[in-house]
């Protein structure tokens, strides 16, 4: 069966996520997709964040690289040995795609750099990814997805209104940047089809954050209003929250939205709710902390389970605020979780990506690659060299 | 020249969707937009332009659909579905309506089966319509189902707002004071991620097309998209059978002794956000901090702090005491900081720290100004307004926004008309009938 990017082969510098898992579901759509990794210069998700296998650290012992990096062939070159150096050169040359999410300024002191790479390949797309893009004052400060997210906007909107902001998990932001920067890559390359043109394209994942955050922005520049926390209100829908239910940690979020869906909820939640002054939305409004407690007295008393059946039988929104453990085990992600067979870590799961082509779908076939696993093959079959070269180059450092 | 130019786009995406019509806009495409006569639900979400509630100022409606152009038609009625259906003819992709569901008239799916019963369409006469319908009229043509938990499986067709997608996508329990309740950011996140991962989704099958020749069903599930939000927090589940929490102002998910490490700290008059980290940027990160408080404080940073062996600090093996140990020591010079204080010298020094910005912060910021991040569009209500800009800047050009979001049915003369070829008459009859 055709797979959608069949025959577009993509060259992979960087680490950790924003690079890498766009590279990831390029791959998964049949993309052929090599890392050029260094064991002088480890990827980070390769050694340093667990999860690890039997939570003992070590190299290829990472279930995150594993999550990020299915699909693809990994070769070591050592980039400071002329050689090296060379043959990323090489192999760039016979590659469409390089996706790539240094510190701006670092594969051009390389002489990895657009300018340089068009010079061999000019219908080359290369995405470079970076915190706050390649020019403008702060281009060139490090920084990570955990604290940029905070930069751009995300974590003074998270929290109780009156008490100190929370954090988003993990580094929020990057998974955006890596959907803008697979959409870039996507048009770029539908743009070559038509013209036969490559391009830069440079993304800054704070910009891409605030993508996200547009509403607000505008609530800004049009009312001057600067948004905030809202705990898990709303501004029209009562109740609009999340519930604890029985049971230790146990929780339910749901929410009402019309005259209508609160007549609906009071058949399920009991007398109480046909008070007169709850009738209407401006008086629910009005009542609201009345009756969030009223309904947190009634979800205290069922099973998250018990809360979301009732709700949902009435034609009401609810959903259990899912754990990890309930991932797993929701039956409507059970064909989302994909089995993947690991070497060190056995058997693992990793997510295709989010959008599902019914004519050409995405598959997840091979783990993530070991350290330099293809680093002969690779030589060998894309860039024809011989035995004899390859121990050359290995005796040489040049594939460090 | 835009990266999208010929590709043409039918929107009926509510606000789940709304974005990736605005995503292939701003690159080029051109996107039509259609709309129930006198226009769709999603105009009413709040916030209003001057906080005047009315179908053209929904400053949310606006922001995920600048740089379309608007058509109202009823599909309900047979004329409005056989427009539709000439438009379909003429276009590359079809973005669905509400809940992922496409609603013809009754008959319009035959000789197809419908995709699955919908009580609400069946009470109002109409019926679901599945890609194999448009694939008959435009074999070319990608059809992009955007809904709460995707269009197959026991979850499909069930209602969810971003609120309970937040929560049955595991986001939700992962983000709040640990002990207290979960919460959910104050803007919506669940239709720009879908939006976005649609876009992806349609430029693949794009690209899927030069290949077979033909289009394809595409469909997008908002609970998965919201999934890959939370990084690698399942995985602890699938690896080690550990669950993760929420912790307040916390980093977890680092450490194999299950040591948290702070990542949100008050500061003079705000917070701002800086972690330990370990690996090389982490190691000179950690020192350049610590000769920042040498230079400042009148007795230097805390004697230990100065000994402290950077080279052996690793985020991953650091016992929880060890952490504290760091993290009070650097606690009272980050709260004597101004967040604008912190940001210069984070930047100045390479300091792996940002400020907590604010909204207002983010709308002065010279790193984004001098990019030309923020693009002046035209509006119905007051002239122009900032938007934040097309995502990525392509062989040194920000794509530009060519115009606003529509009004509603503003391009019925120029499509309905001009393109398809209704006289103006047609078209006043259409819509003294409500048809259009």
């Amino acid at each position: 069966m055709t797979q959608a990017l069949e025959g577009i082969r993509v060259v992979e510098l960087g680490g950790y996520a924003a690079g890498p898992v766009v590279g990831k579901y390029l791959g998964n759509f049949g993309a052929d997709v090599i890392r050029i990794e260094s064991h002088k210069r480890l990827d980070g998700f390769r050694s340093q964040y667990p999860p690890f296998k039997d939570n003992q650290p070590g190299l290829e012992r990472a279930g995150i690289f594993n999550y990020f990096n299915d699909g693809k062939r990994s070769i070591t070159l050592n980039l400071k040995h002329e050689r090296g150096l060379d043959l990323a050169r090489q192999l760039i040359a016979k590659s469409d795609v390089v996706v790539e999410n240094f510190t701006p300024g670092t594969l051009q002191r390389l002489g990895l750099g657009y300018a340089q790479l068009s010079e061999l390949n000019a219908c080359l797309v290369m995405l470079s990814t970076c915190n706050q893009g390649q020019t403008g004052p702060r281009a060139t400060q490090s920084g990570f997805g955990s604290q940029l997210t905070s930069l751009s906007g995300f974590t003074r909107l998270l929290g109780e209104p009156d008490r100190s902001p929370v954090l988003l998990y993990g580094p929020y932001i990057d998974y955006i940047a890596v959907g803008f920067g697979t959409i870039g890559v996507l048009a770029a390359l539908v743009q070559r089809k038509r013209t036969g043109r490559g391009v830069h394209i440079d993304l800054s994942q704070y910009e891409a954050g605030v993508q996200f955050l547009a509403p607000a922005m505008l609530d800004y520049f049009v009312n001057r209003r600067i948004a905030g926390r809202q705990g898990n209100r709303h501004p029209s829908a009562v109740p609009h929250g999340v519930f604890a239910c029985r049971g230790e940690d146990s929780w339910c979020a749901f929410s009402v939205w019309s005259d209508a869906e609160w007549r609906a909820f009071a058949g399920v939640v009991g007398d109480w709710a046909d008070d007169e002054r709850f009738a209407t939305v401006l008086g629910r409004k009005a009542h609201e902390a009345e009756i969030e407690a009223r309904v947190s007295d009634w979800t205290r008393s069922l099973s998250r389970e018990e809360v979301v059946q009732k709700l949902r039988g009435a034609g009401l929104r609810a959903a259990p605020v899912n754990s990890m453990a309930d991932l797993f085990a929701d039956p409507q992600l059970a064909g989302t979780w994909r089995p993947v067979d690991h070497p060190v870590l056995g058997r693992t799961h990793v997510l295709p990506p989010p959008y599902e082509l019914a004519g050409t779908p995405a598959r997840v076939t091979t783990p993530a690659p070991l350290l330099g696993e293809h680093t002969d093959e690779v030589l060998r079959d894309v860039l024809g060299l011989e035995r004899g070269e390859i121990e050359a180059l290995q005796t040489d450092g040049a594939l460090d | 020249m835009g990266l999208l130019d010929g590709l043409r786009v039918l929107d009926l995406a509510d606000a789940l969707g709304a974005s990736c019509g605005r995503i292939l806009a701003d690159l080029g495409a051109d996107v039509v937009k259609i709309e129930p006569p006198g226009g769709e639900v999603a105009r009413r979400e709040p916030p209003f332009a001057h906080d005047i509630p009315d179908v053209d100022r929904s400053l949310t409606w606006f922001a995920s659909n600048l740089g379309k152009r608007g058509v109202t038609l009823d599909l309900a009625t047979a004329t409005g579905w056989a427009l539709f259906l000439r438009l379909v003819e003429g276009a590359d992709v079809v973005i669905s309506t509400g809940e992922g569901t496409l609603r013809g008239p009754k008959g319009a799916a035959a000789p197809f089966e419908i995709p699955r019963q919908d009580a609400d369409a069946a009470a109002v006469g109409q019926e679901l319509v599945g890609y194999e319908t448009l694939a008959a009229v435009n074999a070319r043509v990608i059809f992009v189902s955007v809904s709460a938990f995707g269009g197959d499986g026991p979850m499909a067709g069930v209602l969810a707002s971003d609120l309970e997608i937040t929560a049955a996508s595991g986001c939700l329990w992962l983000a709040g004071e640990a002990g207290r309740t979960p919460v959910r950011t104050s803007v919506p996140q669940t239709p720009a991620w879908t939006g976005m991962y649609a876009a992806a989704g349609v430029l693949t099958a794009v690209l899927a097309r030069e290949l077979t020749g033909v289009g394809q069903h595409v469909d997008v599930s908002a609970q998965v998209g919201m999934l890959t939000a939370i990084s690698q927090a399942p995985i602890f589940w699938d690896l080690l059978g550990e669950e993760q929490y929420r912790s307040g102002p916390f980093l977890v998910g680092r450490s194999v002794t299950g040591a948290q490490f702070r990542n949100i700290w008050p500061c003079r008059e705000g917070y701002v956000c800086f972690a330990l980290y370990g690996g090389q940027a982490g190691r000179d990160s950690g020192r350049a901090l610590v000769a920042w408080m040498n230079e400042v404080l009148p007795d230097g940073a805390p004697a230990f702090l100065q000994q402290l062996d950077w080279d052996q600090f690793e985020v991953a093996t650091a016992p929880q005491s060890m952490v504290d140990q760091i993290e009070a020591g650097l606690a009272p010079f980050i709260a004597g900081l101004s967040k604008a204080e912190f940001f210069s010298g984070v930047t100045a020094r390479n300091i792996l720290g940002y400020p907590l910005s604010s909204i207002d912060d983010m709308a002065a910021d010279q790193q984004l100004a001098c990019r030309g991040f923020w693009q002046p569009v035209g509006t119905s209500w007051d002239g122009e307004t900032c938007v934040p800009g097309t995502f990525a800047v392509f062989d040194g050009v920000r794509p530009p926004i060519r115009h606003g979001a529509p009004r509603v049915g503003e391009h019925n003369l120029e499509i309905l008309c001009g393109e398809l070829g209704l006289t103006t008459e047609e078209l006043t009859t259409l819509r003294s009938a409500g048809v259009v």
